[in-house]
């Protein structure tokens, strides 16, 4: 056929807007890693923008978004000015980025990120989302450097849907960012460097430790700091676990713990704080599209990277916690630093010294003991995700919500019984039984679904696909994430379905006059 | 993997999605012994990731998928959480004229269909915006929940002595005398007596193996879910060029708007990104329920879907060789899939549709068609292969 290529009205092509503007390189993240980057940028002459989403609103806190916060705020998060004032108070690097001529961006959440690839061209210029509490907006990006820190995981034990219980990075971020913890008793759940690092933030801002819960027959972290913690009145208890915690309104009022076997001992406390582990932040990447590996060592699913900042995908990098867990403590900042100088440097064709690995430790292999001691010591009644709520009992039996009818054969469907289908995949899971389908975004089920499944069903962990994150990684509302200055574009040509007219003609009128009645006054759009 | 041993069957069925279920499980409770294979996990594709809708009375398909609705959760006996009844609110002058239009056709085609003022729509989906100039009811049709309902069929067909084949992606054909004596996959070859091609996107390059030529098209498009809402009367609400439905748990799962045509490689398609056209799926939502606009998107998705030139199905049983079944519901699967089924088990045992006219779906209605027929719509890709 001669002449120019047809277009097709109802397509994406040429719909989706350029953003309002475009910054040479673009910092999601100001941690040690993103300000560092910003900061090496900067002075390098490239524009950069710096977007934080701290101050986090205090809805989203509720949720546990993006860290696991347990309920344990006080009302102060309610008040955005005095937090931002905290904020720019704990992170004095901010000013020094600013002054640099960092454009910053607090209050601010990155949404998503999108670039051409496969099985998707039509967007003119790679962009990241962005929204702040009352609208979204779109920026292109020359280079985008992801210093997203990393997340809470969250493991399952009677009593764990209490207020108060919480995560070691949610307890960090409430402790020192914000000055809004409302506990005042912690018990950590961890003795690894990240419980040690937990208890003694908490004891130097004058809370009290009850104990340090360890499945393990040993501490697990720097001896040097559990003797200073123990030094301090820190009960650290070894070859134990958590059995249950009880409370009621308020939350947590204390906790049953001992070993699996028993017996079981109360301790006091308003707060557990489970210390077991942190997962790198890898949402944004993940939506990209960009390469993930299962990876103990680093912590969990982390960036394919040949030298710690490079990404599969062009132009993106990594940087700090999200590369793969740069390791607690001033040592930890101090990798998380270098990394964000490297991924400045790099992602500006600049030379950079090869980096130092973080200690590198077995992540998967403590949370597969923590779990399977918290799975011995509980009924498979205890909730897993809170917020379908769904049962442990019901995970593994795949079986559908409470709503649902479970008529006589789903007795006989399970976990085994998939498992012989072919290999588990959570996402298969998350749709039969809703776990990890919830508000919070499966932030406090993700990671342990995947351990309780391998588990089961003697797999690997590494044997369990990772369950995707899925734009908006932060949940927005609907009224914030639209689109209220739509290009007419846009517009045009929208139709329900394909926009394609034959499709909807009655079967019957296929071939009469009917059918092109119907197509002249229906065209495509038969909203069905 | 006890489903893996490389045992044929009289029947195999390429294609774990919705439709190849289907088949599989009107074949196995007539006792016949059938085999699903599949590249990947049952209804992983466009089958589960649909908006559930029901409603699609341009089908010759539809009286039967109407009769049969209302039994499946008896007769798979699993829940597949559907809900009778839709409506399509208006917030336009011209959208009110365009639903009344329809209203009319579905009233003359026997089924029934009622206007509404501003009013009953609002009482029937009480999100639905104060603003809205009223739409029509529709008396039947209704949705389901794509994810369950696929792995119901799936259960329902093992229950039945039926097989299925997970992570056995087909790399071709196995013939002797103009017939298919066999499917070559990925875990094995599986002999059979027939096979069916429903593999949705993939179709139409298995098909090459065999010399057959099914023209099909394959595109990406998104949708996006909230965080749950109170239950409205109806959960098939639509309008703002918009599908959607509010499932059981209270969630607004909605879609609509452009898709972006892909090409799909013999794996089909390994990833399925969404866009920022999210957001302009989240204003129409909340132009359509302003009263849930406070509500969360909690995530976006795609699904890649197949399409014939006409997009109308490919029902047929072939010619040469005559011992194959073709089937894509050309985007429109999964409401269908009751009776798409079972049409095509009727194929592979009568050898035609007891229960309908499908005449109309034969490939051969593409005998003419331009090789160049993508290119003259434009609907080709402009990116890398998904």
């Amino acid at each position: 056929m001669a002449g120019a290529p047809m277009a097709d009205p109802h397509a994406l092509n040429g719909k989706l807007p350029r953003p309002d503007r475009t910054v040479e390189v673009l910092v999601i993240g100001a941690g040690p890693a993103g300000i560092a980057a910003a900061i090496e940028a900067a002075k390098r002459g490239a524009q950069v923008l710096l977007v934080d989403e701290n101050p986090v609103s205090a809805s989203l806190m509720g949720l546990d978004t993006p860290l696991y916060f347990g309920g344990r705020m006080t009302p102060a998060v309610q008040r955005q000015a005095r937090m931002i004032e905290q904020l720019l108070a704990a992170s004095p690097d901010l000013e020094i980025a600013m002054e640099l001529g960092v454009e910053v961006a607090l209050g601010t959440y990155a949404w998503g990120a999108f670039v051409n690839g496969p099985g998707l061209g039509t967007l003119p210029e790679p962009v990241v989302g962005l929204a702040d509490e009352d609208r979204a907006w779109m920026v292109g990006f020359g280079k985008l450097i992801l210093a997203t820190g990393a997340r809470d995981i969250a493991l399952s034990f009677a009593g764990w849907d209490l207020p108060g219980v919480m995560g070691a990075n949610g307890l960090a971020s409430l402790l020192d960012r914000y000055d809004a913890f409302s506990g005042s008793r912690i018990v950590v759940l961890g003795s690894g460097d990240l419980g040690l690092e937990t208890a003694r933030r908490a004891l130097d801002r004058g809370l009290e430790v009850a104990a340090i819960i360890e499945v393990r027959d040993a501490v697990q972290g720097n001896p040097a700091a559990a003797a200073d913690l123990r030094a301090r009145g820190v009960e650290i208890l070894t070859g134990q676990v958590i059995h249950r915690a009880h409370g009621g309104l308020d939350g947590v009022g204390r906790v049953d713990v001992g070993p699996v076997a028993g017996p079981v001992r109360s301790i006091e406390c308003d707060t557990v704080c489970l210390a077991v582990g942190l997962v790198p932040a890898i949402e944004l990447l993940n939506v990209l599209g960009g390469a993930l590996s299962l990876d103990s060592g680093r912590g969990g699913h982390a960036p394919v990277t040949h030298d710690g900042v490079t990404t599969s995908l062009p132009d993106i990098y990594v940087a700090g916690d999200c590369s793969g867990l740069a390791g607690s403590g001033p040592e930890g900042a101090a990798r998380a630093t270098a990394q964000g100088v490297a991924a400045a440097r790099t992602a500006l064709g600049q030379a950079t010294m090869p980096l130092a690995a973080a200690p590198a430790s077995d992540s998967l292999g403590y949370q597969l003991d923590w779990m399977r001691a918290l799975i011995a010591v509980s009924s498979d009644t205890v909730i897993v995700c809170q917020c379908e709520e769904v049962s442990r009992g019901d995970l593994l039996g795949v079986q559908p919500p409470r709503y649902l009818d479970r008529p006589a054969r789903m007795a006989a469907r399970d976990i085994h019984s998939l498992n012989a289908d072919g290999p588990v995949n959570q996402d298969q899971i998350k749709r039969l039984t809703r776990a990890c389908m919830g508000a919070c975004q499966a932030r406090r089920c993700r990671e342990q679904v995947a351990l309780i499944l391998a588990l089961a069903t003697q797999s690997p962990v590494d044997a369990i696909p990772l369950a995707g994150f899925r734009a908006p990684v932060r949940p927005l509302p609907l009224k914030v994430l639209a689109d209220w200055n739509e290009a007419a574009a846009m517009g045009e040509g929208w139709d329900v379905w394909f926009g394609i007219p034959s499709q909807w003609v009655p079967y019957q009128d296929i071939g009469s006059d009917r059918e092109a009645m119907h197509i002249a006054v229906l065209g495509g759009d038969m909203h069905l | 993997m006890s489903s893996a041993s490389s045992k044929g069957a009289s029947v195999v069925i390429i294609g774990g999605g919705v439709t190849g279920l289907s088949a599989g499980w009107h074949l196995a409770r007539s006792g016949c012994d059938v085999l699903v294979v599949d590249k990947g996990i049952v209804g992983w594709e466009a089958s589960g990731r649909n908006g559930g809708g029901a409603s699609h009375y341009h089908s010759p398909l539809f009286a039967e998928e109407q009769r049969l609705w209302p039994q499946m959760d008896e007769l798979l006996g699993y829940p597949t959480e559907y809900r009778r009844e839709r409506v399509i609110v208006a917030l336009t002058e011209a959208q009110l004229a365009h639903y009344r239009y329809m209203a009319a056709m579905f009233n003359e085609l026997g089924y029934a269909a009622e206007h509404l003022d501003a009013q009953q729509a609002i009482a029937m989906a009480p999100l639905v915006s104060d603003a809205c100039l009223g739409g029509i009811h529709l008396k039947f049709g209704g949705q389901a929940n794509p994810q369950r309902t696929v792995q119901a069929y799936a259960w329902a067909l093992q229950d039945h002595g039926g097989r299925i084949a997970q992570h056995a992606a087909v790399t071709g054909f196995e013939t002797m005398g103009g017939r298919v004596t066999g499917v070559k996959t990925t875990r094995g070859d599986f002999g059979c007596d027939v096979a069916v091609v429903a593999a949705g996107p993939q179709s139409g390059r298995l098909l090459d193996h065999l010399g057959v030529h099914l023209p099909l098209a394959a595109a990406r498009a998104e949708m996006i879910v909230t965080e749950p809402a109170p239950l409205m009367a109806i959960g098939g609400v639509d309008g703002n060029g918009l599908y959607g439905r509010q499932t059981l748990r209270g969630n607004l799962a909605y879609g609509g708007g452009p898709h972006e045509w892909i090409e799909v490689g013999d794996g089909g398609p390994g990833v399925r990104p969404t866009t920022p056209l999210m957001r302009n799926l989240a204003r129409r939502v909340a132009e359509l329920l302003p009263k849930a606009a406070h509500l969360r998107v909690i995530r976006s998705w795609a699904g890649v879907i197949e399409t014939t030139p006409d997009g109308r199905p490919v029902i047929e049983r072939l010619t040469a060789p005559d011992n194959v079944v073709v089937a894509t519901m050309s985007g429109v699967g999964f409401g269908l899939s009751p009776a798409s089924g079972r049409a095509i088990s009727d194929l592979v045992l009568e050898g035609r549709c007891t229960f309908t006219d499908i005449d109309k779906l034969g490939i051969g209605r593409f005998a003419d068609l331009s090789t160049d027929w993508r290119a003259e719509r434009g609907w080709t890709s402009v990116s890398a292969p998904a």
